[in-house]
């Protein structure tokens, strides 16, 4: 790799720690890093499709109330790193995605390091309002910024340290049955974001929503897109319905909904 | 909470003011701490218009010291929030008798529903389903995966954080009314609905589980296999084989069925749903998600050693 894309990479490293607690303009999700990755790599193709496969899985990640969610951004940035120095290519990226998985774990380790470093920069911040300063307050927010992206920075340099040859021999050191049980075990763990997302919404009033999801997806012919005007469309309908049903007085299905996620975040914030 | 508003206007945050504290918004986040979590940025957004409103040193600092309270939500929707907060500033630095309690009641009050908004909204709706579209173009190779999640999610973002702000900012302490009512809770279960609606899909179509344990091998009846030893020869024979197959005949003699045919011949997807039922019970049973997924990765390889995956 080129000293010019060495840099480029630990600068998609930087923003992707960074948005990985700032969590808006999504730099740090895989679809977007990776493809970042691949591209200031020159393995552009590789880095989509491996955004692709990491995405899905991270779908339903994210951090609410008490359940702390695997690090997207290091892992997304790590295993694109990992899946350009080993040189497999399109091959190299089932192998990629499983290494991803113990990363995304690893780096909620750096993320609490630093949300607990922020606790006495945030004591920084009191005395210099207590002084009426508000550039140190900036200051020290810029600060903090920059400490989440050295999060992710700090480990791809580490990761393109390591000579090349050393990630290839330890990719191919992996035994065929590993890599193809890797494969499989990442085939089933989207459930686990799909789960989550469910714990989250579900209530008596929307499970048929999920029922029918399921049944029609079989229809191989209707596209996600097609599956989500489907959705909007049937949502629609139940809301204007239940709206003018709702004068003549049942009003039991309104509130079902509200009260069991909003108090489980109630008590979690 | 509602402080009785004072007419007379002489300091009012401009256009650029709001703009100021809405990019500002976007940083909320990046001093989260495990003490008072997003205080600090919370009083970052703030700056540029406590700055404006109050010129005395010791308003000022109180002013940062009252906004560095602990201070938890949903990143995008904070931005009501500040709307509404810069209306009660603006009130008082213009000499309405708000209060410290009066600004952190609203703060608290709003943080807890709108996070119960933002969450189920964002996080697993939008961004699940638009994530979905990006990567399903994205596995293969294509480019307007990754450009289409980017784009689409900053547009909606960008949108909510601004107009959400105008919208607090002007409806002032009114919001926290709507809050319990209508327009709100409208969109929290419609979210939901098109959300449950569109995971039920993507078990489907993307938990991928494949039982290879052979269940049965059928001796079929002739006339239900394609008879290869007594086709035409040549392209003729290719002919026939083909418009036989579509014809409905099977191309081998055996009837191989797996325990997967078997499952899908009750519903396709059976087994996928069933994991995610497992995973959410595990969930609800408080194992940790990173356990859960090590724990999948191990049933897969052992799976995998012993033939039944």
């Amino acid at each position: 790799m080129s000293a010019i894309s060495m840099v480029l990479v630990v600068i998609v490293a930087f923003f992707a720690g960074m948005e990985g607690i700032l969590d808006q303009w999504q730099f740090h999700q895989p679809l977007v890093a990776c493809t970042l990755i691949g591209m200031v790599t020159g393995h552009m193709a590789e880095g989509i499709m491996l955004g692709g496969s990491l995405q899905m899985i991270a779908l339903g990640w994210a951090n609410v109330g008490a359940a702390v969610a695997p690090d997207a951004a290091l892992a997304a940035v790590a295993s694109s790193i990992i899946l350009v120095q080993g040189g497999q290519g399109v091959k190299g990226i089932g192998s990629a995605v499983a290494i991803a998985i113990p990363l995304a774990v690893a780096g909620l380790f750096l993320t609490m390091l630093v949300r607990t470093i922020t606790v006495g920069i945030v004591h920084l911040m009191d005395k210099a309002a207590k002084e009426a300063n508000s550039k140190m307050i900036d200051f020290w927010q810029y600060v903090c910024i920059c400490l989440q992206g050295l999060r992710i920075a700090l480990p791809a340099i580490l990761l393109l340290i390591i000579p090349a040859s050393a990630v290839r021999g330890m990719l191919e050191a992996m035994p065929a049955w590993l890599n193809d049980g890797m494969s499989i075990g990442g085939g089933m763990v989207v459930a686990v974001g799909y789960a989550m997302v469910i714990n989250m919404m579900a209530s008596r009033e929307v499970w048929p929503f999920f029922a029918i999801g399921f049944v029609i997806a079989a229809i191989s012919d209707l596209t996600l897109i097609a599956i989500g005007a489907l959705g909007i469309a049937l949502a629609l309908m139940y809301l204007s319905l239940d709206k003018s049903g709702s004068n003549s007085g049942s009003n039991n299905g309104g509130n079902s909904n509200s009260g069991d996620p909003l108090g489980d975040i109630l008590d979690d914030y | 909470m509602a402080e009785p508003v004072v007419a007379e206007k002489k300091i009012t945050l401009s256009k650029s003011d709001l703009y100021k504290v809405a990019w500002r918004t976007q940083f909320l986040q990046g001093s989260w701490n495990y003490e008072r979590m997003q205080n600090g940025g919370w009083c970052y957004s703030m700056i540029p218009a406590i700055n404006k409103l109050y010129q005395k040193k010791e308003d000022r600092a109180a002013a940062y010291q009252r906004h560095l309270e602990f201070f938890n939500t949903h990143p995008y929707v904070t931005s009501p929030i500040i709307g509404v907060t810069l209306a009660l500033e603006e009130e008082r630095a213009n000499g309405a008798p708000i209060d410290d309690a009066a600004i952190q009641g609203v703060k608290v009050g709003m943080m807890g529903p709108l996070a119960g908004v933002g969450d189920p909204v964002f996080w697993f709706t939008v961004r699940p389903m638009i994530g979905a579209l990006g990567a399903s173009l994205a596995l293969g190779g294509s480019i307007m995966g990754p450009i289409l999640f980017f784009v689409l999610w900053n547009v909606i973002r960008l949108a909510t954080i601004w107009y959400t702000q105008e919208f607090g900012y002007k409806a002032g302490n009114a919001i926290t009314d709507d809050l319990s009512g209508g327009l709100l809770q409208m969109i929290t279960r419609g979210a939901s609905m098109m959300g449950m609606f569109v995971i039920g899909a993507l078990i489907e179509r993307w938990v991928n589980i494949n039982f290879t344990p052979v269940v049965s091998k059928i001796q079929q009846q002739k006339g239900a296999y394609i008879d290869w030893n007594n086709l035409p020869k040549g392209s003729a024979g290719i002919h026939e084989a083909l418009s036989q197959q579509a014809g409905g005949l099977s191309l081998e003699r055996l009837k191989v069925t797996t325990l997967q045919n078997n499952l899908d011949s009750l519903i396709p997807g059976l087994v996928p749903l069933l994991l995610t039922f497992l995973c959410m019970w595990l969930l609800k049973k408080n194992v940790s998600p990173i356990i859960i997924i090590l724990g999948i990765f191990v049933v897969g390889v052992v799976g995998h050693v012993i033939g039944l995956l």
